[in-house]
């Protein structure tokens, strides 16, 4: 059966995961160790502690994403974070440095790495990598590829994958983008943040509501038209003369029709994007993805995605749009 | 301090690219990356293209180095990399982690390029491990962080066993996507591009909705607009222990951009960079499309 991990930014989030059916939760420490670095998210202390316990009494798995790259001056901290985990005792690290993973391979052998998404493995080489200098046990995989691209992957893979399921699409390779340091000065590699909120205005101009990322215009939204949080790669800009969205439409990363494909390939786990979320989007969200492997695992042969699950992600869904994202070769 | 012209990043004809070196085989240039790292539908020049330029440019006293891919997602794009590898002449500039594999499996030496991701010591230290000769830094780190890192090497006791090399000069390298954006705006399939690329032998120009400049579309490649200049910071990397700075190609003028860079590194410099459009705030800790003039703002 393939694993459904999924976000918590908070205890209610993680509370609402473990309810709805979560096999594994993924979180991550209050600091830049990891990719999800905002404010009022993620995990310290007592909450913490809650946290595993509750995870632990419901027999669901507790990963710890440490997994963007450690700060020069600061390499401690993230050291600090892998002991931390280590000492918690948790099912899993998700890690994306080389450096972290080298320490992690030597002072805790028993502890299970899981390559992160930001490490950007690609292919079976890559994963080759890691899995001969850090025995990482999984991979996450980037959401790059196509689904002919992924199937082939879990072929060559000399490690179980995790693919991502549903949530915000990036259409960047995962850590190997800079757009966001480039206008703002802070990106998920160094930061965990991407198109950071502090860099954020929405400035109402007539009738237009106007967008802007450290005072780049990001977007302009007409009276009516919703508008989005600002991202780089899913503004409005001219390219040709022509304004469009020429990186990527504001939607969401929705797999659930490829299931069955994907439960085919070998994959091992499905992953739902969205540590930021709230717990109610968490609880809907993980609730209909349940109820989809419920139901594809009950009768494969007969899965079909029921309308009501795909109203329920369409609504909660970026711009109220899904794709298939890279997994559909046309897309790319 | 050496100066190295990076791989073209562009698509540009098979004959415009055998001038290209041609032309720049009598400049000052110490070091010279050889290959496609974009997109593996560019098929121009074919390996032995590649290596016939750098017999050349070998006999003309430069060090070649031979770049591959960085997004590698299919089979034949695996094949490819592994022919590079086995080139049996030529260090080999690894963008994506397959490519260090590759080499390490035949326990060959290799320089790590910008998008191996290199943040810190402890990471560069377990590449020196595995045969890393040179690297360069990610384009979005600082001065401060180089500083960080060198030290750490230091610390380490592995100082001396790598060069560090930084992107000085050219449109920033900032993502990498499955998806072709220069085919996406002329509302072509990615699969059906018809080499859209070769129109545009510098990108093409991403402006926000009140005109200003930000991004260079090139393929699957997204770039800065503003072109990166570090020439007025050689003094700095010197002292800081930078071996290497890096010009990324541009079709016209890279003459000249070599020729201020090889007066710079002999101190006969005053201008900051040339023209508009120009930026430097990584080195900064800044933003990457700042401008920081002052020298004691970092």
């Amino acid at each position: 059966m393939m694993e459904l991990v999924c976000p918590a930014g908070s205890f209610p989030a993680l509370k609402a995961a473990v309810d709805n059916g979560a096999d594994a939760i993924y979180l991550g420490f209050k600091n830049e160790t990891n990719a999800r670095n905002f404010s009022g998210l993620n995990f310290r202390d007592t909450k913490l502690e809650q946290s595993l316990k509750y995870a632990r009494e419901h027999q669901v798995k507790i990963f710890i994403a440490i997994n963007t790259y450690p700060q020069p001056q600061r390499w401690s901290l993230w050291r600090d974070s892998i002991d931390m985990a280590h000492d918690l005792d948790v099912d899993a690290v998700i890690v994306a440095d080389i450096g972290l993973m080298d320490y992690a391979t030597e002072h805790f052998p028993e502890l299970s790495l899981h390559l992160s998404v930001q490490a950007s493995a690609t292919n079976h080489e890559a994963l080759h990598f890691y899995k001969q200098h850090f025995n990482i046990r999984r991979a996450v995989v980037p959401r790059v590829l196509s689904l002919s691209q992924v199937q082939n992957l879990v072929r060559h893979s000399p490690v179980d994958l995790e693919v991502f399921a549903f949530g915000s699409l990036c259409i960047m390779s995962e850590g190997r983008c800079h757009l966001s340091s480039y206008v703002t000065g802070e990106s998920p590699n160094m930061s965990g943040v991407c198109s950071p909120a502090g860099a954020v205005s929405w400035q109402q101009q007539g009738e237009q509501l106007e967008t802007r990322l450290n005072h780049v215009l990001i977007d302009r939204f007409a009276k009516g038209e919703n508008a989005g949080y600002p991202t780089l790669c899913k503004g409005r800009f001219e390219v040709n003369g022509r304004i469009s969205h020429a990186l990527e439409e504001p939607t969401s990363l929705n797999t659930m029709g490829l299931i069955p494909q994907l439960a085919a390939s070998g994959i091992k786990a499905l992953k739902i994007e969205g540590r930021q979320r709230s717990p109610a989007y968490v609880a809907q969200v993980v609730h209909v993805w349940r109820q989809a492997l419920d139901a594809y695992y009950r009768d494969p042969d007969a899965y079909q995605v029921a309308a009501v699950w795909q109203r329920t992600l369409q609504s909660v869904s970026e711009g109220s749009q899904t794709t298939l994202g890279a997994y559909s070769r046309p897309w790319q | 301090m050496k100066i190295a012209l990076g791989p073209v990043l562009y698509y540009w004809p098979r004959q415009v690219l055998l001038d290209y070196y041609q032309q720049l085989a009598g400049s000052a240039l110490d070091i010279v990356y050889l290959g496609e790292t974009v997109c593996s539908k560019r098929r121009e020049m074919r390996l032995h293209d590649w290596l016939d330029i750098a017999d050349f440019l070998t006999a003309q006293g430069k060090q070649v180095v031979l770049s591959g891919m960085t997004l590698l997602e299919a089979d034949f794009e695996l094949k490819a990399l592994r022919k590079i590898c086995d080139n049996g002449d030529y260090l080999v500039e690894a963008n994506d982690m397959s490519a260090i594999q590759i080499l390490g499996e035949r326990k060959l030496p290799f320089v790590a390029g910008p998008f191996i991701n290199i943040y810190s010591a402890p990471a560069l230290k377990f590449l020196v491990e595995q045969q890393l000769k040179r690297w360069v830094m990610p384009v979005e780190l600082s001065r401060v962080a180089l500083q960080g890192i060198l030290n750490g090497a230091r610390n380490m006791g592995i100082q001396d066993r790598f060069e560090t090399e930084v992107f000085a000069y050219g449109r920033l390298p900032l993502a990498y996507s499955a998806r072709c954006f220069t085919a996406r705006a002329y509302g072509l399939a990615k699969d059906n591009c018809g080499l859209i690329c070769l129109d545009h032998p510098e990108g093409m120009s991403l402006q926000s909705q009140d005109s200003q400049e930000i991004f260079t579309l090139n393929g699957i490649q997204t770039q800065s607009s503003a072109i990166y200049d570090l020439r007025a910071e050689i003094a700095d990397m010197r002292d800081d222990g930078v071996n290497v700075v890096r010009l990324s190609p541009v079709m016209h003028g890279m003459a000249e951009v070599i020729q201020a860079y090889d007066d710079a590194r002999a101190r006969r410099v005053t201008e900051s960079s040339i023209g508009n459009g120009w930026c430097n705030g990584y080195w900064h800790h800044g933003s990457g499309m700042d401008i920081r003039e002052d020298k004691n703002s970092d």
